[in-house]
């Protein structure tokens, strides 16, 4: 792939559609920026990661169909969230394979390559190292589980924010560890879960910084609700924001 | 696995607020994670070691009635005895028969995950036989009546002090022992020598079992292991029987896996390897009860079989978050942590355990370490599947989250009702919004979210709703 007129289809995920706008509109922003022609497909909804990963495979498959429908043509697909694209990639096959569905683990084992992580898409795809963004602030990084080791993004999102003007990086201790959100995981497990987040948050804490980012809104919701909530004065944001920020 | 386990949340809420617990824990899994990683580190052909693992492991379950067929064979040529068990019952009968034919009333055993699975010691004890742990931890958990809370250290929820307090209650001239490790372990050792040098019977487990020697090997840290295997006249040896591996090599991969994924040693201290029995040397009488217990309808599933490649190296607990902070008492199983969580459950078809494979967050920290390979996150997925489609842990047909799930999965079926739900959750929560959040404690599914966190709230715009604008040429 080259940087000139990639016709990138936007995955936006039903999460980020819904409820973080801000980094649908700093995507479009980041792909366009990058010589992108973006398109947005409007049919698109849900990946179907909520049904496969709670045990409800019979619900996501359906949606699995509807995927290949909406993006099946597309030259790249992209998306600001590390685990739908890690659903797309990994399970897809998985679900298809269960059905027996022969014609869909063709199609979605051919749509899978050509669907990509933002961060991954910008670095690794296009090589792009500085997207030209000014963010003065203590930042720390927060690698999301899926991103990190079911997609294996690496250190695409960190390669991108070091080329951010004004931006001070800092470390995150033990960062690779799981923040406690999971899915439905924070909602039938609350007790745990709520005892993850409160040793990320202080590992986030700790840092000093004013701004804890990562690669998918869902793991960011839960912990920049615990930072609410002790109104900590840390902010959550998705690295899409901070990179497309002027 | 004998006691019916409570739901594992309502267990962990109990476990997190174990302070003791969660510091020891904490300062364990640490410890080990780091001397893993450390050794782990040291070998640059460290991913060609696991392939070959889990390429033996893989060989030896596909073919394992062949394996099992050669192990009873070679094992019966170099004088030791088979016993086949079906399941708990038939393998603690098989163990008493052997003990009460022995003429002992006692027996002292090696650590062993095979049989506190099938509850050895208190079917023992209703024949009237004592069973007495000899590794150093599974003692301690022995005589505070205590199950033990990790595969590779059972007493990880025990400090110093409460174990110097149960030595000076349980054993003879440990009154006013202090709390020095070395102290502790010197009572120990005292106590359990006389012991070593009666007892009759000697009781083990398997970490291996060589197809075509005949071969059992046990690997251990303490040395009682060996005093188990060689000082008594009779030895019962109880393994699963999964555990069985094709050749003699197979140990030289295995062998190099186990210890740096356990307890991150290069090697450890002791590994005791016998072939059947020998005049004057070790004991006179060998028996090897293979237990199936469950593992053959484990096989029938083609995902979850993968479980039974497992090498109880314990380097998954130690990675675990959620082990970290519930502990193995949580799990309620014989098999705690990610590993317990795909094969507890399947050992008994899903009757038990069924909500284990909701304890965990996907995070993939396991299937990283896993010195075999076992994608433990994809299985975990494939069990919730299966436990929802028979509607068990509680998924039945009026489960309210099945119902959700079901009406979620029919709204994302068409824009035309995603778009109406965006709009409905909207301005639903609109009246209990303020600066874009939720910061109320909302009741049902969102209770446990809105303890700890607030929540986030649809703005006024959706995405969609922005790009249509765009495209019309209203934004920016």
């Amino acid at each position: 792939l080259t940087g000139t007129a990639v016709r990138v289809a936007l995955f936006i995920t039903c999460l980020n559609d819904t409820l973080f706008p801000q980094t649908g509109r700093a995507t479009v922003s980041l792909l366009e920026g990058a010589g992108c022609a973006v398109s947005f497909p409007a049919a698109q909804t849900c990946c179907g990661q909520m049904h496969a990963n709670s045990g409800y495979g019979r619900e996501a498959l359906p949606l699995v169909r509807r995927f290949v429908e909406v993006f099946g043509d597309a030259e790249a697909v992209v998306s600001p969230s590390g685990s739908c694209v890690a659903m797309v990639r990994e399970q897809y096959p998985h679900l298809a394979r269960e059905a027996g569905d022969e014609g869909l683990l063709r199609d979605v084992e051919a749509l899978g390559p050509r669907v990509f992580e933002l961060t991954q898409f910008l670095a690794d795809e296009l090589g792009v190292e500085d997207v030209g963004a000014v963010f003065p602030h203590r930042v720390t990084y927060h690698p999301a589980c899926h991103a990190l080791r079911a997609l294996g993004i690496g250190d695409a999102p960190l390669r991108l924010l070091r080329g951010v003007a004004g931006l001070d990086l800092v470390e995150l201790p033990e960062a690779a560890t799981c923040c406690g959100f999971g899915g439905t995981f924070a909602v039938k497990n609350p007790d745990t879960s709520a005892a993850m987040l409160t040793d990320k948050l202080r590992a986030v804490l700790d840092t000093g910084a004013e701004v804890v980012c990562a690669a998918d809104n869902s793991c960011l919701m839960h912990l920049g609700g615990g930072l609410s909530r002790q109104r900590s004065g840390v902010r959550a944001m998705h690295v899409a924001e901070i990179l497309a920020a002027r | 696995m004998t006691d019916a386990a409570r739901p594992f949340p309502e267990a962990a809420r109990e476990a997190l607020a174990d302070s003791q617990l969660r510091r020891n824990l904490r300062t364990a899994t640490t410890t080990i994670r780091e001397k893993r990683a450390a050794v782990v580190a040291e070998r640059d052909d460290w991913e060609a070691l696991r392939e070959a693992g889990r390429r033996i492991k893989a060989q030896a379950v596909r073919h394992l009635d062949r394996h099992l067929e050669d192990l009873e064979r070679t094992v019966t040529t170099r004088g030791g005895v088979v016993h086949w068990a079906r399941d708990a019952g038939e393998a603690n009968a098989t163990v008493a028969g052997i003990v009460r034919a022995a003429g002992a009333d006692e027996v002292i055993k090696v650590k062993s995950l095979a049989t506190d699975e099938i509850g050895l010691n208190d079917a023992l004890a209703e024949h009237g036989i004592a069973a007495l742990e000899t590794d150093l931890a599974e003692l301690i958990n022995q005589l505070a009546h205590d199950r033990p809370s990790h595969i590779l250290v059972p007493a990880i929820h025990r400090n110093r002090e409460e174990i110097a307090a149960l030595f000076r209650r349980h054993l003879p001239g440990a009154e006013g022992l202090g709390s020095d490790p070395s102290e502790l372990t010197a009572i120990a050792r005292r106590f359990l020598r006389r012991r070593f040098l009666t007892a009759g019977v000697g009781v083990s487990g398997a970490n291996f079992a060589v197809a075509e020697t005949g071969t059992v090997c046990v690997v251990e840290s303490e040395g009682n292991g060996r005093m188990c295997t060689t000082l008594p006249h009779t030895l019962v040896t109880v393994m699963g029987i999964e555990k069985v591996v094709p050749r003699l090599d197979d140990l030289e991969v295995m062998l190099q896996l186990l210890p740096r994924s356990s307890t991150g040693e290069r090697m450890n201290p002791y590994t005791s390897l016998w072939t059947g029995v020998r005049p004057g040397d070790g004991p006179g009488a060998f028996h090897l009860v293979l237990l199936d217990n469950g593992r053959t309808e484990v096989l029938a599933d083609e995902v979850g079989r993968d479980a039974l490649h497992c090498i109880r190296c314990s380097a998954c607990l130690n990675v675990c978050p959620v082990y970290e902070r519930t502990g193995g008492h949580a799990y309620g199983a014989t098999y705690p942590g990610p590993i317990g969580a795909i094969l507890a459950p399947q050992l008994t078809g899903l009757r038990e355990h069924a909500d284990l494979p909701w304890a965990s967050t996907l995070c993939g920290a396991c299937y990283e370490v896993c010195p075999v390979k076992i994608d433990i996150p994809s299985i975990l997925v494939h069990l919730r599947r299966r436990v929802v489609a028979q509607g068990g842990a509680g998924h039945g047909r009026l489960d309210p989250e099945r119902r959700s799930m079901a009406a979620l999965g029919r709204i994302f079926l068409t824009r035309r009702r995603f778009e109406a739900a965006q709009t409905a959750a909207r301005l639903g929560a609109w009246p209990l919004t303020r600066d874009g959040r939720i910061e109320r404690r909302l009741p049902g599914p969102l209770k446990g979210w809105t303890a700890v966190r607030d929540l986030q709230a649809p703005p006024a715009q959706s995405f969609r709703a922005w790009w249509a604008e765009r495209e019309r040429g209203g934004g920016a």
